[in-house]
């Protein structure tokens, strides 16, 4: 921190360094410097004691308290409820692991499959142009090539990407609303 | 009998089955939450009902609570995440500063305290009606900081945020807050100086 900071009125910066000081968070090296402006700058000797009251004032201010039978009624309402066990003791973290290798093991088999009916040497036809036939298209060509294979393999993999997903994001809103 | 023992051996109790000793728990914290939910709405009824929720869940889930973090940290997680489903489910206005209405409706929310009326009374009710005219996230942020004595690490934790973020919140509140006070206190804030 520059020793020669010079601020303005209502400078930000020093405001936030106050602060720092204040809360005790500044490092010992800035706490010596600040506290230094302090006592050799008014501008910076005013804003100290305006923060300072402002913080005692915070930390005078009185809680609000609720109503007198307040512990009565959540001793009543428990009075009818059980503890939930926490979830590490009835979650097998055993089960877990086996489900997630059953899905991956089955991914990468499906994968590993699909790659070995791969025919690699298949060329498209010469001129595509000439066979294209709109109006009555072949589709057993379509679904049998190779790119079609591999095309519907990725899709596959991202649409379990998605559901893990969506299924990621249901469990976060359950844990928020928890 | 359960005089003098912290918040985990008073758990531990509860864990155990002497299920009135939560009843500490609650006479030690409602002050706290009552306040911290307060920040999100205005109506003291509600504001009951909703701190008497949290203190419900709390104890269901108390067979998760690991010790890891002080017990009211973990405590004022389940307030921040009950208020801001309460603030979706009611599809509140959250109030910010830079909207031109804010005081208008601020001067309704605690109770119908005029601005006038307010410097009539002392400092520190200022203060509390100040803190009221703020966006809930300020005003929580404040009440964690300074009434609630989190740290800038544990309030990061409670609202799910970095601490270097919640630093940032920490700051612009304060600063929202004086700006309120200069505004709308300003007799009081010239007695500061």
């Amino acid at each position: 921190m520059k020793n020669d900071f010079q601020p303005s009125p209502g400078d930000a910066e020093m405001e936030s360094r106050l602060w720092e000081y204040i809360d005790g968070i500044a490092s010992a090296e800035e706490s010596t410097v600040i506290g230094r402006l302090i006592t050799e700058q008014q501008a910076w000797k005013e804003r100290y004691e305006e923060l300072k009251s402002l913080q005692e004032l915070m930390l005078s201010s009185e809680l609000e308290e609720p109503s007198m039978r307040f512990t009565k009624n959540v001793m009543e309402e428990i009075a009818r409820l059980q503890i939930s066990p926490a979830a590490g003791n009835y979650i097998n973290k055993r089960v877990i692991w086996g489900i997630a290798g059953f899905f991956i093991a089955s991914i990468l088999a499906f994968v590993i499959y699909s790659v070995g009916l791969v025919d690699w040497e298949t060329q498209a036809p010469a001129n595509p142009r000439y066979n294209l036939d709109i109006a009555q298209p072949d589709y057993s060509r379509i679904f049998t090539s190779t790119y079609a294979s591999v095309f519907l393999m990725i899709n596959i993999v991202l649409g379990l990407f998605l559901l893990d997903r969506y299924l990621a994001n249901k469990r976060k809103k359950f844990t928020e609303e928890v | 009998m359960l005089t003098g023992l912290n918040d985990n051996e008073i758990i531990s109790s509860v864990l155990a089955g002497d299920r009135q000793a939560y009843a500490r728990i609650v006479e030690k914290y409602q002050g706290y939450v009552f306040t911290l939910v307060l920040r999100f709405t205005s109506s003291r009824e509600d504001a009951e009902e909703l701190s008497q929720d949290i203190f419900v869940k709390a104890y269901r889930a108390l067979a998760s609570f690991k010790g890891e973090s002080k017990f009211s940290t973990w405590l004022y997680t389940i307030v921040n995440t009950t208020c801001i489903t309460f603030l979706r489910k009611k599809k509140l206005e959250v109030k910010s500063l830079d909207d031109e209405n804010v005081f208008a409706t601020a001067d309704h929310i605690d109770s119908g305290v005029s601005a006038n009326q307010v410097e009539q009374k002392s400092k520190l009710a200022m203060v509390g009606n100040a803190i009221a005219m703020l966006a809930p996230d300020d005003a929580e942020v404040l009440t964690l900081f300074y009434k609630a004595e989190q740290s800038l690490e544990e309030i990061a934790g409670i609202l799910k945020i970095e601490p270097n973020t919640a630093k940032v919140r920490l700051h612009r509140a304060r600063t929202r807050l004086k700006n309120v006070m200069e505004t709308h206190f300003s007799a009081e804030v010239r007695d500061l100086r």
